[in-house]
């Protein structure tokens, strides 16, 4: 067989290249990992690519300082507590809504369904300002009740993906459960959600990737004299009172890219599958 | 069956119910917190709308610390609350202006002057006959708008070079030698020959980051304007000459050239590499303000007796006469829009501010501030007893005309066009446009 | 059944839809209505006609920011589909280390655009130093191309996903097929495989597209929109307008800005849908 030998052999020289991709795939965020491990003074353009020196060496200085003067602890708090509801919220409630308008046909059915794909390519600056006035008016301009905010504007693609597999789903079943005597909201939880739940964690992770790093909408709703988030921190070490404090801050961009990477270690598949799946839904 | 259509509008009203009170029905366990949360806010809201409150958007990020721990000191006497935010530099109109637009909005905000004030005249309280006023020692200091008084005026601020004298003694100079752009040009470029010699530079770096490109884009810029307004003898125009443009690019060119980095590199330099540059004694001059006093003394490094602040010379007018650039670009407002009691609540902390032993010792001390008012501290600050000393010897100090400057978005364009040109990628021609054409598109805009 | 279902929809629909009002519909259709007036705040709203829409060109800025956000979206679209497909027809040859790579490439995704922003402007700016070239917020050509470096090592690893399970979903007869009527590896790639990816390429071509028209937070953080809002596309075009600009004119002409984005979307992904759905094989 010849031409499995070369197949071998190009598939080796693919596998190196790949590799090394690999690692300029990694740099930038092992950059950043040595920078925030020097002093302030070694962070400049000039002496970026430096690795830490005895004399530049600040150990976890820039994390205690970026934790402590920044609040970083409460902007992590507010960011995942935010993520964590927004995300619960939008899969029950879109699901219910998802299932309404595959089963019932009629006016508002249909009308929801049209609505949710059409809100979908609305961009953000459409709404911006009044979406934070009226959460402003609606009082729901805090971490603890953001999450109906986020409803609102991310219930567009979470039904259409719920849509997206329910139309595919037998109704027989359920029939079968409402001649046993189930009403629709026990069929609902016992029948459809453990079938749905593939779809469940591809539009978690979906939403969560999007409300977890949202910026604008966060830093226009939240209420900035108590609130801020971990994007809208970041956004603050640059230019606020009056310097650029660089250390620090790379320190809690790794403190903000760690916990997501190591999440995504360890639910890879999941992460990976939902993406898949979320595609071909779309 | 009615059951179930009873079962299901009560469940409708549960839900909608949970919905509307932030109760999260999808996170069950932190309903609760949430729950205990709003409770605790309510509660809090409940007992301040009783006496009023303050919410101060604070423009100065240099004062942000100073001005928390004021606020407290003043919570923790009268028990309203007063709560300081500070937008990040060069954001406070993006800041103020979707602030304004929540219903919690700042009852305290600022304008830099006439061309602010133009734009925010609508939220404007009228301050006439509120003690504050009365307070004043001038009534220069009040910006008015027909017969309504909107803004005060509340800190008076001199900039110019502030000179390391212990350096420029090592180089063979002292401050007195320095009398007009030639004898600054002729120091700085002897400096510069020496630099390896020497171990400093004549000045530290011109960063046009955002958090300092304002020093030349604003500050620095103020001088051509406002010697073009003498000549002319006007106070504001929509259409700027530029006739000192000129001068404008040798005070610069000098900067740039015989600073402590090469010209290409300031677009990265912030305020702090600037400010540590000079602390760490690596140039004599530093172009800033009277707010950088507390940076610069105390156990930052310097006493009183290494530092000196000396006029920007650009080589027009009067050299022998001329002061330091003194004026104000913060003017106070109070939101017309707010309630009764929290503009009640806003005028007693502003009156607080200037009047109180607590207030004006942290304005004049802490703050670095000389604030016009009849009640203020005596400051320590060296470089306002310069420029009082200045100005007591018959010196004329340069007013601030850049708040008639058209826009943020001018300064903006400036900062720009001066950042290429220190950089190579741009030339003068493109700040000249920036500087005259800008102006005048600005102004345009500004009346559509 | 039906019927059952439908006695419920306070509680299944009721919310959602509640939410969406107040999320969406009512600022949305509160945000064309404010198009057409001149305000500040929402306190004083007064009715100016389509003056703000006339007023969108009163300067330059949104034409120039909407020429660099169609460059953008046209380079970064071909680039990371063109990469992405590379990749992922690389990572079907069952090369050693497939499931390493493919983590590795895909988790730039998960990372926030300031973030990112923020990363590759560290990055960049030290490069640039070093080659002696001016800084990214100095030079809009830098700029540009940042941006296209960052979103190609954002989303080729996505799109790259996608295109995998496209490939893995080609049947093997299929290809058999073909090598046995005598195609080599080229004519099977675009005679065959390439086809019968048109559903993911679909897919991924119009979420490059809207990403990257509707790209903000990088935008923010990399360049700013600096030297002089050369390097601002057309979403932070918007928000300067709205936001930064002082004056109550500029709130309008801001809002009318973002309706014309709008509409330049939707007709965006209109046209991209119909084009490439029309060149999907009927499975």
């Amino acid at each position: 067989m010849e031409n499995a030998k070369t197949t071998k052999r190009i598939n080796a020289v693919i596998s190196v290249a790949l590799s090394l991709l690999c690692l300029v795939y990694i740099y930038p965020i092992v950059l950043i990992f040595i920078n925030s491990l020097k002093q302030e003074r070694a962070i400049s353009t000039t002496r970026i690519f430096e690795l830490p020196t005895a004399e530049t060496f600040n150990g976890l200085g820039n994390y205690f300082y970026g934790i402590t003067s920044m609040n970083f602890l409460q902007s992590f708090w507010y960011s995942l507590f935010i993520s964590v509801s927004s995300v619960l919220l939008i899969l029950l409630c879109c699901s219910m809504c998802a299932w309404y308008i595959t089963r019932v046909r009629g006016v508002l059915s249909s009308g929801m369904y049209y609505l949710c794909v059409f809100s979908m390519v609305v961009p953000f600056q459409m709404v911006m300002f009044t979406l934070a006035k009226t959460a402003d008016t609606l009082k729901l301009n805090n971490p603890y009740n953001i999450c109906i905010i986020y409803l609102g504007f991310g219930a567009g693609l979470a039904v259409f993906m719920f849509t997206g597999f329910m139309k595919s789903m037998p109704v027989e079943i359920e029939e079968a459960a409402m001649i046993d005597g189930c009403n629709p909201l026990q069929i609902f939880f016992r029948v459809v959600c453990p079938i749905l739940k593939p779809t469940m964690i591809s539009t978690a992770i979906l939403e969560t990737m999007w409300v977890w790093n949202d910026y604008l909408l966060p830093t226009l709703v939240l209420d900035i004299k108590k609130y801020r988030t971990i994007p809208m921190a970041i956004q603050y070490f640059r230019g606020s009172y009056g310097k650029v404090e660089m250390g620090p801050m790379m320190a809690c961009i790794m403190l903000t890219v760690l916990p997501v990477v190591i999440l995504y270690l360890v639910c890879q598949r999941y992460i990976i599958e939902g993406v898949v799946a979320g595609a071909v839904k779309g | 069956m009615k059951a179930k259509k009873l079962l299901s509008l009560g469940l409708a009203g549960t839900m909608a119910a949970a919905l509307l009170a932030g109760c999260t029905s999808g996170a069950p366990s932190s309903s609760a917190a949430a729950s205990g949360d709003t409770a605790t806010s309510e509660a809090t809201a409940a007992t301040t709308t009783a006496a009023g409150k303050v919410y101060y958007l604070n423009f100065k990020p240099e004062q942000d610390e100073q001005w928390q721990a004021l606020a407290k000191v003043y919570t923790e006497q009268t028990g309203v609350p007063v709560t300081v935010v500070t937008a990040a530099s060069g954001e406070y109109e993006t800041t103020l202006m979707s602030e304004m637009a929540k219903s919690d909005a700042p009852t305290l905000f600022q304008v830099n002057g006439p061309i602010g004030l133009a734009n925010w005249k609508d939220y404007c309280y009228d301050l006439t006959g509120s003690d504050i006023v009365g307070q004043l020692t001038s009534d220069t200091y009040a910006l008015k708008d027909g017969d309504a008084t909107l803004g005060i005026g509340y800190v008076i601020e001199s900039y110019g070079l502030i000179a390391n004298k212990t350096l420029l003694e090592k180089a063979g100079y002292t401050v007195d030698d320095i009398k007009s752009f030639e004898d600054l040009k002729k120091v700085a470029e002897d400096i510069t020959a020496r630099k390896d010699e020497l171990g400093f530079a004549a000045f530290s770096s011109a960063g046009m980051d955002a958090s300092s490109d304002w020093r030349y884009k604003t500050h620095l810029a103020n001088l051509p304007i406002y010697f073009e307004y003498q000549e002319d003898g006007i106070t504001s125009t929509d259409a700027i000459k530029g006739t000192y443009l000129d001068n404008y690019k040798a005070i610069f060119d000098l900067y740039i050239n015989n600073s402590t980095c090469a010209p290409t590199e300031l677009a990265g330099k912030t305020a702090d590499d600037s400010r540590n540059e000079f602390l760490a004694g690596e140039a004599a001059f530093y172009q800033n303000g009277s707010w950088e006093y507390v940076n610069l003394t105390g156990e930052n490094g310097f006493t009183d007796d290494d530092l000196a602040m000396i006029p920007i010379y650009i080589g027009v007018g009067d050299e022998a006469n001329q002061g330091l650039c003194t004026g104000t670009e913060n003017y106070w407002c109070v939101n017309k829009e707010a309630s009764e009691e929290d503009i009640q609540a806003t005028l007693d902390f502003i009156n607080w501010c200037v009047t109180s032993e607590e207030g004006t010792t942290a304005m004049a001390n802490e703050m670095g501030f000389v604030i016009p008012f009849k009640g203020a501290a005596e400051s320590t600050n060296l470089f306002v007893k310069q420029d009082q000393e200045m100005t007591a010897a018959g010196k004329v100090p340069v007013s601030w005309n850049f708040t008639t400057m058209p826009s943020e978005n001018w300064k903006n364009g400036l900062g720009s066009a001066l950042t290429a040109y220190a950089a190579g990628t741009g030339t003068w021609d493109g700040v000249v446009t920036a500087f005259v054409d800008g102006w005048a598109t600005e102004a345009a805009l500004n009346a559509a | 059944m039906e019927k059952a279902i439908k006695k419920f929809w306070p509680v299944f629909v009721l919310p959602t839809l509640a939410a969406f009002v107040i999320g969406f519909v009512w600022p949305f259709l509160w945000g064309i209505g404010l198009s057409f007036c001149k305000f500040t705040t929402v306190k004083n709203v007064e009715f100016v006609g389509i003056q703000n829409y006339l007023n969108i060109w009163i300067d330059n800025t949104f034409t120039h920011a909407f020429w660099f956000t169609t460059a953008f979206t046209v380079v970064s679209t071909v680039l990371i589909n063109v990469l992405g497909f590379t990749l992922a027809l690389l990572l079907t040859r069952k090369v050693r280390g497939t499931n390493v790579f493919r983590t590795v490439y895909f988790m730039p995704n998960l990372i926030g655009g300031v973030v990112l922003g923020y990363i590759w402007n560290t990055l960049l700016n030290g490069v640039l130093t070093i080659l002696s070239k001016p800084l990214l917020q100095l030079d809009a050509t830098y700029g540009f191309w940042g941006l296209v470096i960052l979103m190609c090592w954002q989303q080729i690893g996505y799109m790259m996903i996608i295109y995998i399970a496209g490939l893995q979903n080609v049947p093997p007869d299929l290809i058999e097929a073909a090598r046995i009527d005598g195609a080599n590896s080229r004519q099977v790639l675009a005679r065959v495989k390439i086809p019968m990816v048109m559903p993911s390429v679909t897919i991924c071509t119009f979420l490059t597209l809207t990403n990257s028209f509707k790209l903000f937070d990088q935008n923010l953080s990399l360049t700013g929109g600096e030297p002089a809002k050369a390097s601002q596309m057309l979403a932070l075009n918007i928000y300067d307008t709205f936001y930064a600009r002082s004056g109550a004119q500029w709130k309008g002409i801001g809002q009318a800005k973002a309706v014309v984005f709008f509409l330049a979307v939707v007709v965006i992904a209109l046209v991209q849908l119909r084009i490439t759905r029309s060149k999907e094989v009927q499975q």
